[in-house]
């Protein structure tokens, strides 16, 4: 039996063992919800656009977050809303020939932006290429297990949300749920997104994620120092992505964002773009620079360097 | 006032009654209805993971569906132009029906979408002021704006139209003129948008092609009108209803042309594909051949491929397509063709392989096969009863009674009484009704 065939007998099984559960959840949820319940279900049904709200609608979004959260995680759980820094325009390097393809920087990012463990989310996906195929994509493989890393005749290429500053992805999207903030970082409003995947469909490098299911994140592994725009528990039914730690690199002074603290071998820079005496600037006027699917015209904000 | 009561009324006495055979369709229909709604509040419960969409193809099945269907409703412009534009009798008598079948098309289309959100309860934020439509930056924002307003459209003609017919009156010209010209280019705009929808990004090159809009259209010429003509055949066959010969087989004359272009303009697109073979080719490669060992859909578009050539020869011979039985070949063949070329066949090659390359062959789950059936189901339901108040008005049976206020219905059943009485019927039908081959 094949994989389609075995999901299908599943999804078959599941069907009847919970249908009448579903009919009466259906029902459960045509009800009004009672009492404190019902307040925080609608004021979330009726939650305005983020860039729509004013400071007070702000402040109750965020204090009705924070208690939620705090009660499924049982800890305190922090949602800030820091905003860009004037003058800052964020830009990403990655050099080529120092990354070994350990994947540390996946499951850094996962630790701290609060990625689903089941099912898995991950925002950067690490490519394995053949050193004689360059960086042709047709090449690359997306699961490989070696004992050992780096391998003789390969090379690797993280790929993560490019920060684009032509975006396919905001322009699609029919109800403005992601847009790109000044700082250049591309955000989503997960209380905002129907989730139609159109930006999915967009993206040129699969740096966007739907919650097939509702995320799920063990108490103890919640990252509790979390961002509206970036790391806060998602909700089922919406895209995520990368946001170069919004949470982390907003703040005076700023931090590295999570994938760059994790990288064993300095692979990995960041730095403010619009500073000529920025490290990453000096890295673009010093180094060969590589630019994914440049032939796209999405003009990204992170580097490659070989 | 008074009047739309009694017309509402009637309308429900209609739709309430019919022979056996109607009480077993819609009863099956409600049946699958039912199941749909189970398979779909299962899904709302456990998040679109029980489908089989993932990062790498993450639309299927509901959005192949929606684009099809967006072509069925956009076919009805194929009986509006001869009817309205060239004032062709025969067709005008039946323009109506194409039009209860656009706005049956759309509503299945809306629910399409609908079941492929990630958050249906967020609808609201696509009406605009309430909401914040992104217009005219999005296509998709440009498509919930074209398919409501074909849909408000037709409604709007459909019911004002027969509400004419019904208190027999002649339709006022300048209010329904206008409307009627403006549904051939809102027709056409409903499935521009589509292609649009999907041709507009860079980063998905089997979709990425400036023909896709001129083969979307082509394409739905040909399975709309097929299912047009089914529909007519039956309805002339079982109820009093008469459709002419002449109306057939000039929207079989229609399809000959439009699945012709079809063809071309495909070939055109595989001929570019194969002969440069560039990296470009990879998803039309896994669409025709498959790749490394990856086939799912080879024998579904290769399927596809035969019906809609078989359809195109049986349309070209003007003596052949006016065979009956034939015509009714074809049409099937011309449908479950363009449904499976216009619906997987073109979706899912967008998304194998992903954006990185990785292959991830997607086939649909059992709940998505259920809720796409509910909405099929939905959708010929809202058809079935919209033909159920239709056909008695059009043919006279349905109309406002004498004293000028409550309704008069003629027959309850309409159904054609005794099959003996069609060829006097018939008599008048001008030269092609001699060809007509059903007793």
């Amino acid at each position: 039996m094949n994989d389609g065939k075995k999901r299908d007998k599943k999804v078959f099984q599941l069907t009847r063992r919970k249908a009448l559960k579903s009919l009466a959840a259906g029902a459960a949820v045509l009800a009004l919800p009672s009492r404190d319940a019902a307040a925080s279900v609608w004021d979330a049904f009726f939650q305005k656009h983020f860039r729509r709200m004013t400071r007070s609608d702000l402040e109750k979004v965020l204090a009705r977050l924070e208690r939620e959260y705090s009660q499924e995680y049982a800890q305190e759980v922090k949602v800030g809303v820091t905003p860009p820094i004037e003058g800052v325009k964020y830009g990403y390097g990655l050099d080529l020939s120092r990354c070994i393809g350990c994947r540390r920087c996946v499951y850094g990012c996962v630790e701290e932006n609060n990625q689903s463990r089941d099912p898995q989310i991950h925002w950067i996906r690490v490519v394995r290429l053949k050193k004689e195929k360059g960086t042709d994509l047709h090449y690359a493989e997306h699961y490989y297990n070696p004992s050992q890393v780096p391998e003789p005749g390969h090379f690797y290429m993280p790929i993560q949300c490019q920060q684009c500053e032509k975006p396919p992805c905001t322009k699609v999207c029919p109800v403005q749920a992601t847009w790109t903030e000044k700082d250049g970082i591309v955000v989503v409003d997960y209380n905002w997104c129907i989730g139609c995947r159109y930006c999915m469909a967009a993206c040129p490098y699969g740096a966007r994620h739907f919650n097939w299911a509702k995320p799920r994140i063990p108490n103890d592994s919640l990252n509790p120092q979390t961002h509206y725009l970036g790391n806060r528990p998602r909700p089922v039914g919406v895209v995520e992505k990368c946001t170069y730690c919004i949470q982390r690199t907003r703040q005076q002074p700023g931090r590295y964002p999570a994938c760059l603290e994790a990288c064993p071998v300095g692979a990995r820079k960041f730095g403010n773009l619009l500073d000529p005496e920025s490290e990453i600037r000096k890295l673009i006027e010093n180094k060969r620079v590589y630019i994914l699917k440049e032939e796209l015209n999405t003009q990204p904000k992170f580097f490659y360097f070989f | 006032m008074r009047n739309v009561f009694s017309f509402a009324k009637g309308s429900l006495v209609l739709v309430g009654k019919g022979s056996k055979a109607y009480y077993i369709w819609v009863f099956s229909l409600l049946a699958l209805i039912s199941m749909g709604v189970l398979a779909y509040l299962y899904q709302m419960r456990n998040g679109l993971i029980v489908t089989a969409m993932r990062d790498q193809v993450s639309w299927g099945f509901y959005i192949s569906n929606f684009t099809f269907l967006v072509g069925v409703a956009a076919a009805a412009v194929l009986l509006v132009i001869p009817a309205y534009v060239y004032h062709w009798k025969p067709i005008k008598e039946i323009a109506i029906l194409g039009e209860l079948l656009a706005v049956s098309a759309i509503l299945m289309c809306l629910l399409f979408v609908t079941a492929d959100l990630g958050r249906p309860d967020r609808f609201w934020h696509l009406i605009p002021v309430i909401g914040l439509l992104n217009f005219p930056q999005s296509l998709l924002a440009w498509d919930v704006f074209v398919l409501n307003l074909y849909l408000t459209l037709n409604l709007v003609i459909a019911s004002y139209m027969l509400y004419s017919l019904y208190h027999k009156r002649e339709p006022k010209k300048s209010f329904i003129t206008p409307l009627l010209l403006f549904s051939i280019p809102a027709a056409i705009s409903i499935h521009t948008v589509t292609a649009f929808l999907y041709s507009g990004m860079g980063a998905r090159i089997f979709w990425n092609a400036s023909i896709l809009a001129p083969r979307f259209l082509a394409s739905a010429f040909c399975s709309g009108p097929a299912f047009m003509i089914l529909v007519f055949l039956l309805v002339r066959r079982y109820t009093k209803f008469q459709i002419k010969d002449a109306a057939i087989h000039k929207i079989a004359e229609l399809i000959a042309y439009a699945m012709f272009i079809n063809l071309f303009l495909l070939g055109a697109e595989v001929f570019k594909e194969f002969y440069t073979a560039s990296a470009h080719l990879v998803p039309m490669k896994y669409l025709f051949f498959g790749i490394d060992g990856h086939t799912a859909l080879v024998p579904w578009i290769w399927t596809a491929m035969l019906f809609n050539l078989t359809a195109f020869f049986i349309f070209l011979a003007p003596s052949v397509r006016k065979n009956h039985f034939m015509l009714v070949v074809g049409c099937v063949l011309i449908f479950i063709g363009v449904y499976i070329e216009k619906g997987m066949g073109l979706v899912i090659p967008g998304f194998v392989p992903d954006v990185l390359h990785e292959i991830y062959e997607y086939k649909p789950t059992g709940i998505e096969v259920m809720v796409s059936l509910g909405i099929w189901a939905a959708g010929l339901f809202i058809f079935t009863l919209l033909l159920r108040i239709a056909i008695p008005i059009l043919n006279g049976d349905f109309h406002i009674a004498a004293d000028g206020r409550g309704s008069h219905i003629g027959d309850h059943l309409f159904l054609v009484q005794a099959r003996a009485a069609d060829p006097e019927e018939d008599a008048g039908h001008g030269p092609e009704a001699s060809a007509r081959s059903d007793p």
